[in-house]
């Protein structure tokens, strides 16, 4: 029985979970300040704040991976001490992690009862009664699995519908939803919330992590608001709005739109006809016969959900990744089979997706990684092959300042302790320094705080308006209604829609991206 | 704020490569406890004299001189390791590049009589080329280094005993004496054995290796090249995203890491101190010892300068230990407990941290809870 009790004569059990006044200090920073969290019994309950406000960190401390340093967690009314997963696990605490954890070669019912095992005498896995109890939860909560799929061949959807049920196998109360509306599709996100709801039909209770202010609104009761580390406030859902909430993650009024005028479209900068490029995933091409062009004075944004050839795309465009077939040709220089230095040095630049992959060299000074691709250049490099040091601390100087990147200590801060904006500051300095013709720039906002966010927006912007052509590849639905002058969306490895985002919805594309509708796209 | 004393990388290096001697020495004494207590303080002390032991003073020159002749060859074992390793590669071939060096430059000195200056090219060549098979295997196959390196290894230790076995005495597994045979592929003294009491085989090949050293921490900090490099090693995908030949630099960095070995074996034999013997059935030591003198050294080549003299000093000091109450392999047994202890220099300095991390927050803390008037 679920029972709610207001005021002051509350009831100590009405609260599957209290986490009360927690303070978890690194060092440098204090993560959560005095923070107080309290779920109730059969709630779902929103966790919003920006990266970094410390949601991660709460949501260790209460899966046993941190110890706070001052505040105690109640479970039931009753102080619990959970200094590790396995005990949060004994009081019924299971999470979906944004990675998932699941064994790849295993099955879906191998990876649902593994750590859990039903053995019976000398050791023998009895099988059959897990199946039986999976198939009863999974029918029960909606949750459509294949229990013999390898969890490899299955859509990611499935994958984390198994990671659901492998929480509700293990009988937990409390369900922890770390971001788990990033990787799927919005027709997947619908069945998400379906399933959220029957859950907590059923007396679970519910805490979902998200940044995604729509689908808080669509499906929590609740939601706790921090802001670096900080408890803003907790909100009713149904007397809120989301411009409510942005102000209380951001601490200000957001503009949700970025200003901008018109395009002034030139000359073709960027054509790419019919390439291929295979998958290092699958046996399968990543990309098939895509064609496009990208115009002087435009943003053009490849729309999709993440692992439909977007990154492989890009790298065929890059030379990261060579071409099984089709042209490149970058100001009408055929390009298709020049190395990455040479298509650097004809005025192509790439703000990579993974910063730290490919972007920067994180042993590296900011000073060395900001001449990462010039460094070769004879205002850098003797002729006897000597580095010219003052050079490079003067040039590096002149980017730090003009790009605001900020950092303890200057030019010969190690990038590795920068903060994410910062490192990102850093690459777009980088890249948009050295005058590109074409800025290949690949999620450039992940991960990044509001603040940051309209900066590279901005940048992004000024590139266009200065007469270059810029290719965007995005994720967030938000980014790519409003920066790119025209989006395409791909799907599996086409592209499957051409679009201008003034005249169209988020609902149009989402259909385009899950693959449900596809138009003929001509280059 | 002020950086704390001990968070600077060359006192950490310093402290923790000093940590991990006196931990090699304590560990050895307790070994050497448990197998006689009696006479364990003299032997320890025996080892880390080395040619102290001697009283007079011309005969502490000569052994001094010894030691420096085989810590050369070290040095540039360690030199390519650490090479290699600041590349991200770990180049455990380096004995195998050696071993090939050896081969080579008394093969070219015993069987075709070439001059000292062309037996230490064909050994630099001989160590690069194998180390570029090793880079190539790497780069183009993506075969780990250590396997290829370990495996190779081998296939070049049983190629130098049957080559040299060509050039051996005929009554000995050992091959000619380079000084008897062909003193023309000696390499020059310039006097330098007259500082060590005419020890003879004090040649060029002691100042030879430290100007390597500082060679190497020059092109790896100084040059475009080195740049490249490093970056190709701390994180080969950003390397390969911003353009650079990362193959390209994998392979030449293999085979600048053999050439130094291989020069390191020329360094050796090109003295006449050793001779090669035909029936070795393992590795020379000398491409391992090179590992620890590396992290020793703190992975820093001029560190490795004093961490390859320091190893060989106690190599050399155990052969000393009085052999009536030890067996005679303890002298070996004392220096690779002392060689293994020193490759935990890096563990180290990680504890180093951990501990200064938790000490500064303390102090933080309580600094803190100081300035909210004690109320916590």
């Amino acid at each position: 029985m679920v029972n709610y009790y207001k005021g002051a004569n509350q009831l100590d059990n009405t609260y599957a979970i209290e986490m009360l006044n927690i303070t978890k200090r690194f060092p440098g920073i204090i993560a959560n300040d005095n923070v107080s969290l309290q779920l109730r019994k059969g709630e779902i309950h929103a966790l919003l704040g920006e990266n970094g406000a410390g949601k991660s960190t709460l949501m260790s401390v209460l899966f046993g991976l941190y110890q706070a340093e001052e505040g105690i967690i109640k479970k039931d009314g009753v102080e619990v001490h959970i200094n590790d997963p396995n005990d949060a696990n004994a009081l019924g605490i299971g999470m979906v992690h944004q990675h998932f954890k699941l064994v790849e070669c295993f099955t879906v019912l191998d990876n649902i009862i593994m750590g859990v095992e039903p053995v019976g005498a000398l050791g023998i896995l009895q099988k059959r009664q897990a199946r039986e109890k999976v198939m009863a939860i999974s029918e029960k909560y909606g949750l459509h699995v294949d229990p013999d799929a390898l969890v490899r061949d299955i859509s990611v959807g499935m994958q984390q519908r198994t990671e659901i049920l492998k929480m509700l196998y293990r009988e937990n109360e409390i369900l922890i939803f770390d971001e788990p509306t990033a990787v799927l599709t919005p027709q997947e996100i619908e069945d998400l919330m379906q399933i959220m709801r029957n859950l907590v039909k059923e007396g679970k209770s519910i805490l979902f992590i998200s940044h995604k202010l729509a689908e808080i609104m669509a499906v929590s009761d609740r939601c706790t608001v921090l802001r670096k580390g900080k408890h803003v406030g907790t909100v009713d859902t149904n007397k809120t709005s989301m411009e409510e909430l942005s102000a209380m993650m951001v601490g200000r009024n957001v503009n949700f739109h970025v200003q901008k005028g018109p395009a002034k479209l030139g000359e073709v900068v960027l054509e790419v006809s019919g390439i291929t490029v295979a998958s290092k995933v699958h046996k399968n091409n990543a990309v098939k016969k895509v064609s496009f062009k990208v115009r002087r004075g435009e943003i053009v944004c490849i729309a999709g959900i993440d692992g439909n050839g977007q990154t492989e795309l890009v790298h065929g465009i890059t030379g990261l990744e060579p071409l099984v077939e089709g042209k490149i040709k970058l100001c009408g220089q055929d390009i298709s089979n020049a190395s990455i230095r040479q298509r650097n040095v004809k005025g192509m630049s790439h703000i990579p997706e993974d910063r730290h992959k490919h972007g920067l060299i994180l042993d590296y000074s900011l000073e060395d990684n900001l001449i990462l691709e010039t460094y070769f250049q004879p205002r850098f490099t003797s002729k006897a092959g000597f580095l010219k040091r003052d050079n490079i601390r003067d040039y590096s100087e002149k980017l730090i300042e003009q790009y605001d990147v900020r950092s303890s200590q200057g030019p010969a801060t190690r990038a590795r302790s920068m903060s994410g904006g910062n490192q990102q500051k850093a690459i777009v300095a980088r890249e948009i320094d050295k005058n590109p013709e074409l800025l290949v720039a690949v999620q450039p906002t992940r991960g990044l705080d509001v603040g940051a966010i309209e900066y590279i927006h901005h940048q992004l912007i000024a590139q266009r308006d200065d007469g270059k052509a810029v290719l965007l590849v995005s994720l967030e639905l938000d980014e790519v209604m409003d920066i790119p002058d025209r989006i395409l969306v791909m799907y599996e490895g086409e592209i499957v829609g051409q679009f201008d985002p003034k005249k169209t919805t988020e609902e149009e594309l989402g259909l385009y991206m899950a693959g449900a509708k596809r138009m003929e796209v001509k280059a | 704020m002020k950086k704390n004393f001990f968070r600077r990388e060359g006192v950490q290096s310093l402290l923790a490569s000093l940590i991990c001697i006196l931990l090699g020495l304590f560990i050895g004494y307790i070994v050497l406890l448990i197998i006689n207590p009696k006479g364990a303080f003299t032997a320890i002390m025996t080892v880390v004299k080395n040619f102290f032991t001697y009283s007079k003073p011309s005969a502490q020159a000569k052994y001094l001189g010894n030691t420096l002749v085989k810590s050369a060859p070290l040095l540039m074992c360690a030199l390519s390791i650490m090479f290699a390793y600041k590349v991200g590669l770990f180049n455990i071939g380096a004995s195998g590049q050696y071993c090939a060096g050896t081969c080579a430059c008394l093969y070219a000195a015993l069987k075709w009589h070439w001059s000292w200056l062309g037996c230490l090219a064909l050994a630099i060549l001989a160590g690069a080329a194998f180390g570029a098979v090793v880079g190539l295997l790497k780069s183009y196959c993506n075969v780990n280094e250590v396997i290829s390196g370990i495996m190779l290894n081998w296939i070049i230790l049983y190629g130098t005993n049957m080559l040299l076995t060509q050039v051996k005495e005929p009554t000995s597994p050992y091959t000619y004496p380079v000084r008897a045979e062909a003193p023309q592929a000696l390499l020059p003294t310039l006097g330098l054995g007259t500082i060590f009491n005419n020890n003879i085989y004090v040649t060029i090949a002691i100042p030879l290796a430290i100007i390597m050293a500082i060679a190497i921490m020059i092109i790896l900090d100084k040059t475009r090249f080195g740049y490249e490099l490093k970056a190709t090693g701390f994180n080969r995908s950003a390397a390969k995203y911003c353009g650079m030949a990362e193959k390209r630099n994998i392979i030449l960095t293999l085979a600048i890491s053999g050439a130094l070995a291989g020069m390191g074996a020329s360094l050796l034999y090109q003295t006449g101190f050793v001779q090669w013997e035909c029936t070795t059935s393992s590795v020379p030591a000398m491409g391992f010892n090179g590992i620890a003198a590396t992290f020793l050294g703190g992975l820093n080549p001029i560190g490795t300068i004093f961490s390859s003299y320091f190893i060989q000093h106690i190599t050399a000091g155990g052969a000393y230990v009085d052999k009536t109450m030890y067996c005679s392999q303890i002298s070996d047994l004392i220096s690779a407990l002392i060689i293994y202890l020193c490759g935990f220099v890096l563990f180290l300095k990680f504890a180093m941290n951990r501990i200064l991390d938790r000490w500064e927050e303390k102090k933080r803390l309580a600094q803190a809870s100081a300035e909210k008037g004690g109320n916590v």
